[in-house]
């Protein structure tokens, strides 16, 4: 719309009057003040700085003045004008940010709500700690070696130095393999690897072996038919009982922490010679630090080497194997092996995310 | 074997304070395994003493007949008067000496005993029977002293019945039989404590004669290398055996039979020689010593016949097998309440036979349990001497003159043994002169003895004691030493392994996990992170579970590796899948109140090599050839390692945020499909296809391919398997086996463009019978380069649409990488991609 100056109108000329555009910057301030959010700041823009409020009429009237006036009433009009911008854009950052400070109290929620939207899956926690006595020992320089669990008895017993007639083949409690004949068993310890791990590599050989084992064990309280070992094994030249202690006692630090050492009992393994149980002390164990058995170890028997073509006169090796289910079970103060078995997810949650 | 200290004490000079911690550490340390220490010393408490019965007076009127006694327990008392106490037990007159515990006494098991009024009388204190003592399970009866006991009334009675002492119970490794007697028991502790030993079995012995004892033919001088044998004769059958011999055989755990039975025993835990007793008046001419006939019969002292086999050795009469040799007498001949005329027997067997025949017919006797661990071919002389002085001195009669003695026993071989052998296999410095001593302890003789080496140790080399080598000759009862790693042992073992040093050893830099290792990680840690709970299940199932998974009868899964001695005969076979535990593992937490479950295992399944047969017998001396090793290898199981998941119940429960989603065939088929990633495959060498395989729903039911080979299964299982299982309905399952997936590539980078994309959405029209997956290979085919990602968002059918048809919308995503696409050029990528799944499906544009 356009607005025409012409003819003069004294109450159109009456809006440059000092006073008026005073109170102009005066009702805007008051008008802005009272606004408390930005939309009802912004629709109060219009009638204190649009094209009809008093400062923009105002403006208009400028050119009906006589020139001398004229340079007066503009800097009258523009300082007028600015001040109610000025406390427009005040009130506006005000507003605004009060706005802000609004909604974030609004929004507000509780952040204690559960969230198990996803219930948690675990591993195992005879997996995890079989992986973490993997790496141990990976780290070190060994090899993860496997076998399976059905495998000939002579690789099981034969190689290993137990003859079919020997006592010890009988103390294992042997899972055989149908028909009477058939060569085969359930493995009853990860020896089986010591076997196949010579017939298949040259020395050096540096190897541990996480797996699972079987013996006729009627299930209770602390005995399963399945359980799990791992077995190391080395064969180098040079290699000493000496350096059958240190390994050892490395790996009862790593997994029964830094005050750990382990403590030999002679023993008699056909497949090692000279031949030990080794038991390890556990400073945090449930019921007190104390010694607990860990599992047996020795120098490779010659026997062995030969059968499994390394010559015994060259190289020499130790070999050592201690059950999984009870490591875990002293470190976590299991009670009852039947837990790791029976897939109750309350078990696997409960320990299976840690290493 | 269970011996007490006070019987090892005849023959080591223990100290006489020694503390059982002690006595237990250097057992261990020696490596005998200690079960049990019992001080008997401690398990009765307070006043336990002898009493004479002096008088009985019958109780009646109560339900079972009750003695008020008399009894004199000297000063014990403090009065000196007799004690008065009533007692249940009738095996007593008066004049008997009996064992009384006086109020304040605490007898084992805590129970404390006072005066008390019973029956109408006061009781103060009680007569006690063995098993109130903690002494056995005999509790017939009061214990009545034997008249051979000296021991008057108010005396102590723990020393009378044997509660002085300290009883071990020892664990013997298969290889030492030597310690499975006292005199090898005490050879330890000689080592132990550094004491000298009188060792029993140098007791003088008369040798063999001319005539022998009784005529005797060995026809099998392998398994029977020497076969000694004596005659008393006159002998009192009703002599019976004194109570000390009882108590000894009884901490054994052997019963007491009768005085020649109990003395073979006794001879067998004092040296260590298994003997047999005959009574001679019951053989029927000449004795034969020799192989069984396949199939002979013979009844053993247990009453049980037994069928031998033709590797078991048997001492025959002109009426047949009389015993089965090393492992049990037969009844024929057995010594019994008359005998008047004993053969003792002191042989010596092969200890593999015995073994055998101890295995095959199940028969774990004392006997048999140290001929199979070695017993030394130098003792029936002296076991027999032993045996016969014995018997003559407790029951009498007159021991034979002659002495039989058939000896084939080869004499040992020395071992040679280099003098640094120790030391290198050890890594503790063991000069020669200490190896020596060390060897000679054990009873070895040592060619260069430690003599000859402290006069002139140049001689060997001084500490190194390289190069030479010492011939050693190990003593007779240590058949277990035959190599020189043996004698590195005894070396090691009598220094100390705690000698031993910490060295770790370098290993060679290794290779690290192997990628079928780190496949099997990435797959467990990928299920987990989804939800799904790692489980172990015991890989043992019925032959039912086939027909439960509704498996069809050519089935691969269906052929089994049995077990010939399975724990449960319910589930003698090994798992063809890893369904059936792991089903049983989620009915388990079902059981327990857990409805929404989402379980994998990760483990190995066995599938038999059918008609493989037995693998060819190999020996231990060599290595086998790799033919030899791979013909056997041929016979073992496969054994791929699968994965298996199976869920049921919600996926996503429901909660404050709103509702659940039930887990469904897709989230198994999901599961499938994050396996095969994790393990590295690209999603365009995998394949979902339709199929109808057990135990899932035909129609719910993937098969999974990766370069066109079948690698598993996923989807909803069968209804009639869940109903045959009892499980949930809609429960689902897949397995895959990882063995059979190819290592996964090097994935090349792709081209991340900067340019916009150009996105276009497509609704299809086909056939429901339209594979979706089939679809998107058509539009990718299509669409050409420009297309960077298909993603179908939604799936509709409806009347409108015409029965059997429905709609596939995607979203099309194209994008160049070298410049912003104009609109007619992602239209025309679309038409070409559409062209394609018209031409292949008939498929329409929705709408067009």
């Amino acid at each position: 719309m356009t607005y025409r100056n012409d003819p003069y109108d004294p109450k159109q000329v009456a809006l440059l009057d000092p006073a008026a555009l005073a109170e102009a910057v005066a009702d805007a301030t008051k008008a802005f003040t009272a606004a408390t959010d930005p939309d009802a700041l912004a629709a109060l823009r219009p009638a204190h700085l649009g094209d009809r409020s008093p400062v923009s009429l105002a403006r208009r009237e400028i050119g009906a003045l006589p020139p001398a006036a004229k340079s007066d009433a503009g800097k009258r009009v523009n300082e007028a004008r600015r001040a109610i911008e000025t406390a427009y854009a005040d009130r506006a950052e005000v507003v605004e940010r009060e706005q802000a400070e609004r909604v974030l109290v609004e929004e507000r929620v509780d952040v204690t709500l559960p969230f198990d939207r996803r219930p948690r899956g675990a591993r195992h926690p005879l997996s995890t700690l079989m992986e973490s006595i993997s790496d141990l020992f990976v780290g070190m320089g060994y090899e993860v070696a496997e076998g399976p669990e059905v495998d000939l008895e002579w690789v099981n017993f034969d190689a290993l130095n137990i003859p079919a007639d020997h006592p010890a083949r009988g103390l294992m409690d042997t899972f055989h393999i149908a028909p009477e004949g058939s060569g085969l068993v359930l493995r009853t310890h990860t020896s089986t690897v010591q076997t196949r791990t010579m017939l298949s590599r040259t020395p050096p050989i540096y190897v541990i072996v996480p797996g699972r084992v079987y013996r006729t064990d009627e299930i209770d309280a602390t005995h399963s038919p399945v359980f799990h070992q791992a077995e190391g094994l080395v064969v180098d030249k040079g290699i000493t009982m000496a350096h059958l202690r240190g390994t050892l006692d490395h790996f009862a630090r790593a997994m029964f922490g830094p005050e750990a050492k382990t403590r030999w009992r002679p023993h008699y393994f056909p497949f090692t010679e000279p031949s030990a149980e080794f038991d390890v002390w556990f400073p945090e164990h449930r019921d007190g630090p104390q010694w607990v058995e860990w599992g047996g170890c020795g120098m490779v028997n010659p026997r062995v080497l030969r059968a499994c073509g390394v010559d015994p006169e060259v190289y020499s090796g130790f070999a050592f194997g201690m059950g999984i289910d009870r490591t875990l079970m002293v470190r976590h103060g299991v009670s009852d092996i039947r837990h790791l078995f029976e897939g109750d997810v309350r078990f696997s949650r409960a320990l299976g995310t840690g290493a | 074997m269970r011996v007490s200290v006070s019987w090892l004490r005849e023959y080591v000079d223990l100290p006489a304070d020694l503390p059982t911690g002690d006595l237990e550490q250097a057992l261990v340390d020696l490596g005998i395994e200690v079960e049990s220490v019992v001080d008997l010393r401690a398990t009765v408490t307070g006043q336990l003493v002898v009493g004479e019965v002096r008088e009985i007076e019958e109780l009646t009127g109560f339900k079972k007949p009750i003695r008020f006694c008399r009894v004199d327990v000297g000063d014990a008392n403090g009065t000196g008067e007799p004690q008065e106490i009533v007692c249940g037990a009738r095996n007593f007159d008066t004049g008997d000496r009996v064992v009384v515990i006086l109020p304040g006494g605490v007898l084992p098991g805590g129970f404390a005993i006072g005066a008390r009024k019973t029956y109408g009388h006061n009781s103060n204190g009680m007569i006690c029977s063995a098993k109130e003592l903690g002494l056995g399970d005999d509790h017939s009866g009061i214990i009545v002293l034997p008249p051979d006991v000296a021991a008057k009334p108010g005396d102590d009675a723990r020393p009378v019945v044997g509660l002085d002492d300290v009883v071990l119970e020892l664990e013997i490794t298969p290889d030492r039989g030597y310690a499975l007697s006292l005199r090898g028991l005490a050879r330890e502790l000689s080592h132990a404590f550094d004491l000298p030993l009188r060792d029993p079995a140098l007791a003088p012995a008369p040798t063999g004669t001319q005539t022998p004892a009784y005529p005797v033919d060995v026809r099998d001088p392998v398994g029977c290398d020497r076969f000694a044998a004596r005659l008393v004769r006159g002998v009192d059958p009703t002599a019976p055996t004194p109570s000390w011999m009882q108590q000894r055989l009884v901490t054994a755990g052997i019963r007491s039979i009768s005085l020649p039975v109990d003395i073979t025993n006794y001879v067998m835990l004092e040296l260590g020689q298994p003997m047999h007793a005959f009574d001679a008046d019951r053989i029927v001419g000449p004795l034969v010593v020799r192989r069984a006939e396949p199939g002979e019969k013979l009844t053993t002292l247990d009453g049980v016949q037994r069928v031998l086999a033709g590797d078991d050795m048997v001492i025959c009469d002109d009426s047949g097998p009389i015993s089965l040799a090393a492992v049990m007498g037969g009844e024929t001949s057995e010594v019994v309440d008359g005998t008047t005329t004993v053969l003792f027997e002191a042989a010596h067997w092969d200890p593999a036979m015995v073994g055998r025949t101890a295995r095959r017919h199940k028969l774990f006797s004392e006997a048999a349990k140290r001929w199979e661990r070695g017993v030394d071919p130098a003792l029936p002389l002296v076991a027999l001497e032993r045996a016969v002085r014995l018997l003559t001195e407790h029951g009498g009669g007159t021991a034979g003159a002659e002495i039989l003695d058939i000896d084939h026993v080869r004499p040992r071989t020395p071992i040679s043994l280099p003098a640094d052998l120790p030391t290198r296999r050890v890594g503790v410095e063991y000069p020669p002169p200490r190896v020596v001593a060390l060897l000679e302890r054990v009873g070895c003789t040592v060619a260069q003895g430690a003599d000859r080496l402290a006069e002139d140790p140049g001689a060997v080399g001084v500490a190194s004691g390289a190069g030479v080598a010492l011939s050693v000759t190990p003593p007779t009862w240590r058949p277990d030493l035959t190599d020189p790693a043996d004698l590195v042992e005894e070396v090691v073992r009598l220094d100390g392994y705690d000698r031993v040093p910490s060295v770790l050893p370098t290993a060679p830099p290794g290779r690290g996990l192997t990628p079928r290792q780190r496949r099997r990680r990435a797959v467990a840690g990928s299920l987990a992170e989804r939800g799904y709970v790692e489980v172990l299940a015991h890989p043992f199932v019925s032959p039912e579970l086939a027909d439960l998974l509704g498996l069809p009868a050519d089935d691969p899964r269906r052929p089994a590796v049995r077990l010939a001695n399975p724990l449960s005969e319910e589930e003698p076979l090994l798992r063809t899948t890893l369904l059936g535990p792991l089903l049983g593992i989620l009915k388990r937490n079902l059981g327990r109140g857990h409805r929404d479950l989402a379980l994998y295992e990760i483990g190995a399944v066995f599938h038999p090599r059918l008609g493989a047969g037995s693998p060819p017998a190999m020996g231990v001396d060599r290595r086998p050839t790799d033919e030899e090793f791979a013909a056997a290898d041929a016979v073992v199981p496969a054994q791929p390692v699968h994965v298996a998941a199976v869920l049921t119940g919600d996926l996503d429960p429901a909660g404050w945020w709103g509702a659940g989603r039930p887990a469904g065939w897709a989230d198994a088929i999901e599961a499938a499909r994050d396996v095969l990633d994790a393990v590295g495959i690209p999603g365009e060498r995998v394949e979902v296809r339709a199929a109808g395989y057990a135990p899932w729903h035909p129609g719910r039911c993937a098969e999974l391919r990766v370069d066109g080979t079948v690698v598993g299964h996923a989807g909803e299982l069968h209804p009639a398997v869940v109903a045959a299982l009892e499980l949930p309905r809609r429960t689902c399952a897949m397995e895959l086996d990882l063995d059979v997936l190819p290592p996964a590539p090097v994935t090349p980078a792709p081209t991340v463009s900067g340019f916009p994309p150009a996105l276009i959405d497509v609704a299809l029209l086909v056939d429901e019978s339209v594979p979706a997956e089939q679809v998107r290979r058509a539009l990718e085919a299509g669409a050409g380069e420009l297309l960077e990602d298909v993603r179908l968002f939604d799936v509709y059918s409806g009347e409108q649409l015409g029965a059997g048809r429905r709609s596939l919308a995607y979203k099309l995503t194209f994008r160049a990488p070298d410049r912003t696409l104009t609109v007619e050029e992602a239209v025309a990528a679309r038409d070409a991609a559409v062209a394609v799944a018209a031409e292949r499906f008939g498929a329409t544009l929705r709408g067009a």
